[in-house]
C-alpha cells in the first residue's frame, strides 16, 4: 500500500478536526474523499503531505513516515493544495521549470513540454500565471503536482472552476494517471465521484463514516447514486 | 536552497522592487556625499567617506524592510507558502533561500557606492590620500549591518500575513537595535550598567568596525544577531500557526 493512515487525530484548539481515522490507499486506485465543508478532508490531506503536523497517530507514504522521513515523503506526493496556490507574476513555463528545480529533474524542458501536453497548457503556455482563467490555473497547479512523476497524487478539488469540457480532459487525465499511482482526490460533485473513483471514503465530523468499493457502497444501499448515501451518512441530525 | 535563491532574486529584478531600492539608495547616498551641504564631502574638506557611513544605516532601516517584508508575508497570505512547504525542501532551505537573496540584493545596491572611493581617492589633495583601511573596514561593517537588517526584516515577515505591519515592526525593530541601546544607557539609572547595554546595540559594534579593525567580538555580534533571528523565522514557520 502506498498511502497508510492509521488513529490519526488532529486537534485545533478544543475543535477535533479529525477524530481517529485510518485508512490505506492502493497502487492503481482512485480514492475519493467525500464529505461536507469542515468535515477533515482538506486537513487529512496537509497532513499527508507533510505541511501540518499531526496531534496523534501515523501517516506514511510510500513506507515513509510523513514526521520522521518527511524529505522522503514528500519527494513522492504530488499535491494540489484546495487554493490552488501559484505566483501570479511568473511566467507558466518560469513556474514549471522552478517546480522542476526543486524536484532536481533532468531535461527539465522535455518533462515541461510533456506536462503541458498533458494537462492541455498548450495555448496558454507563454502567459503569465496572473493572466490565466481559473481552469487553466487550475491546469498549471496540476501540472506542478505531477511533473516530477510521483507516485502518490494528492488532489484537493481539482476540477473546482473547471467548465464542463475541461472537467471531461481533467477527469480523464486523473483516471489514466490512477491507473498507475495512488490518487486521493477530494471533490464535492458526485457525478465526479461516480465517473474517476475506485474507491470511496466518506468523512463527517472528522470520522470515516463509509469506507469502500465504490461498486460495493453503491450495492449495499440499493441505488445507483452516491449522492442519497452521501445525505444520510452525513446530514445533520 | 539555491533554487529559492535564485527564484527570490529573479522575482526582485522582475518587479520594481530591485530597481527602486538600489535607485533610491544611490540618489540619496549621492546627494548626501556630494550636494547637501552638511554632509557634502566638498564642504567637509577631508578625503573621507565618513559621511556615506554615517547615513546609510538610517538610509538601510527603511529600505531594507521594504526589500524584505514581502518575502514571507506574501506567502503566507497567498497561500503559496503551502506549495513551498510540501515540496522536498526544508523550512531551513526556504527560509535561507529567502534570507541570502534579500541580502544578494543589499549588496548589490552597495557595490556601486565604490564608484565613491575611487572619486575621493583622486579628489586628495595628495592623490590617494585616503584612509583605505578605514574604508575597508566600514563596508564590511556595512554589509554586515545589512545582513542584521535583513534577519530583523524576514523574521518580521514571518510573523505576519500583512507587508505594512511587516514592515513597520522591522523598521523599529532595527532602529531599535542599531541605536535604542545606546539611548537606554544613557538613562540615570542604569548608569552602572551602561556599558554591557551599549555593547547589545549594532551601533556600538558597526562603529568598531568601521575604524578598520575587524575585532572577532564585533563579527561574532553580527554573526550570533542574524542567527537568533533566523532561528526565530524558521520556529514561527514550523509552528504553521497562521
Amino acid at each position: 500500500m502506498s498511502v497508510k493512515v492509521s488513529g490519526l487525530y488532529k486537534v485545533y484548539g478544543a475543535q477535533k478536526a479529525v477524530n481517529g481515522i485510518s485508512f490505506e490507499a492502493f497502487t492503481g486506485r482512485v480514492l475519493g474523499f467525500l464529505g461536507p465543508n469542515g468535515a477533515g478532508k482538506s486537513t487529512t490531506m496537509k497532513i499527508l503531505t507533510g505541511y501540518l503536523p499531526q496531534t496523534a497517530g501515523n501517516a506514511s507514504v510510500c513506507g515513509f513516515d510523513v514526521n520522521t522521513h518527511t524529505l522522503d515523503a514528500k519527494k513522492h506526493i504530488g499535491y494540489l493544495p484546495e487554493s490552488n496556490p501559484l505566483y501570479p507574476e511568473m511566467y507558466v513555463k518560469e513556474f514549471l521549470a522552478f517546480i522542476c528545480d526543486i524536484h532536481q529533474i533532468k531535461n527539465p524542458k522535455t518533462r515541461i513540454q510533456e506536462v503541458i501536453q498533458l494537462t492541455g497548457l498548450g495555448p496558454e503556455q507563454h502567459k503569465k500565471i496572473g493572466q490565466l482563467s481559473k481552469g487553466y490555473k487550475q491546469r498549471v497547479g496540476l501540472a506542478q503536482a505531477i511533473i516530477h512523476d510521483p507516485q502518490v497524487l494528492i488532489l484537493d478539488e481539482p476540477t473546482s472552476g473547471l467548465d464542463p469540457n475541461q472537467l471531461i480532459e481533467i477527469r480523464k487525465l486523473i483516471k489514466d494517471l490512477g491507473k498507475t499511482k495512488t490518487v486521493i482526490l477530494s471533490t464535492h460533485i458526485m457525478q465526479e465521484v461516480e465517473a474517476v473513483c475506485d474507491d470511496v471514503i466518506i468523512i463527517n465530523k472528522g470520522e470515516i463514516v463509509a469506507h469502500d468499493r465504490l461498486e460495493t457502497l453503491l450495492q449495499k444501499h440499493h441505488t445507483q447514486n452516491i449522492e442519497p448515501i452521501f445525505v444520510a451518512l452525513t446530514k445533520e441530525n | 536552497m539555491l533554487t529559492i535563491f535564485i527564484k527570490e532574486l529573479n522575482s526582485y529584478f522582475s518587479s520594481l522592487v530591485a530597481y527602486i531600492t538600489i535607485v533610491i539608495f544611490l540618489t540619496a547616498m549621492g546627494l548626501f556625499l556630494w550636494i547637501f551641504p552638511d554632509t557634502s564631502i566638498l564642504d567637509y574638506g577631508y578625503a573621507g567617506l565618513d559621511s556615506l557611513f554615517n547615513i546609510a544605516p538610517y538610509l538601510f532601516m527603511f529600505l531594507i524592510p521594504a526589500i524584505t517584508m514581502r518575502s514571507l508575508a506574501e506567502e503566507k497570505k497567498e497561500g503559496t507558502f503551502e506549495l513551498l512547504a510540501t515540496k522536498p525542501l526544508t523550512d531551513w532551505q526556504i527560509v535561507l533561500g529567502k534570507y541570502l537573496a534579500a541580502l544578494a540584493l543589499v549588496i548589490i545596491a552597495i557595490l556601486p557606492t565604490v564608484i565613491y572611493y575611487y572619486t575621493v581617492y583622486h579628489l586628495g589633495a595628495v592623490e590617494g590620500n585616503v584612509d583605505a583601511g578605514a574604508v575597508i573596514g566600514s563596508y564590511i561593517g556595512l554589509i554586515l549591518l545589512g545582513a542584521a537588517y535583513v534577519a530583523i526584516g524576514v523574521f518580521c515577515s514571518s510573523i505576519t500575513k500583512n507587508q505594512i505591519i511587516a514592515f513597520a515592526i522591522a523598521v523599529f525593530l532595527s532602529f531599535f537595535a542599531f541605536s535604542g541601546f545606546d539611548a537606554i544607557s544613557q538613562l540615570l539609572a542604569l548608569q552602572k550598567i551602561d556599558d554591557v547595554i551599549i555593547n547589545l546595540g549594532i551601533n556600538h559594534h558597526y562603529q568598531a568596525i568601521s575604524r578598520g579593525v575587524l575585532d572577532t567580538r564585533d563579527l561574532l555580534y553580527f554573526l550570533s544577531l542574524i542567527t537568533v533571528f533566523l532561528v526565530l523565522t524558521k520556529t514561527i514557520l514550523g509552528g504553521r500557526k497562521w
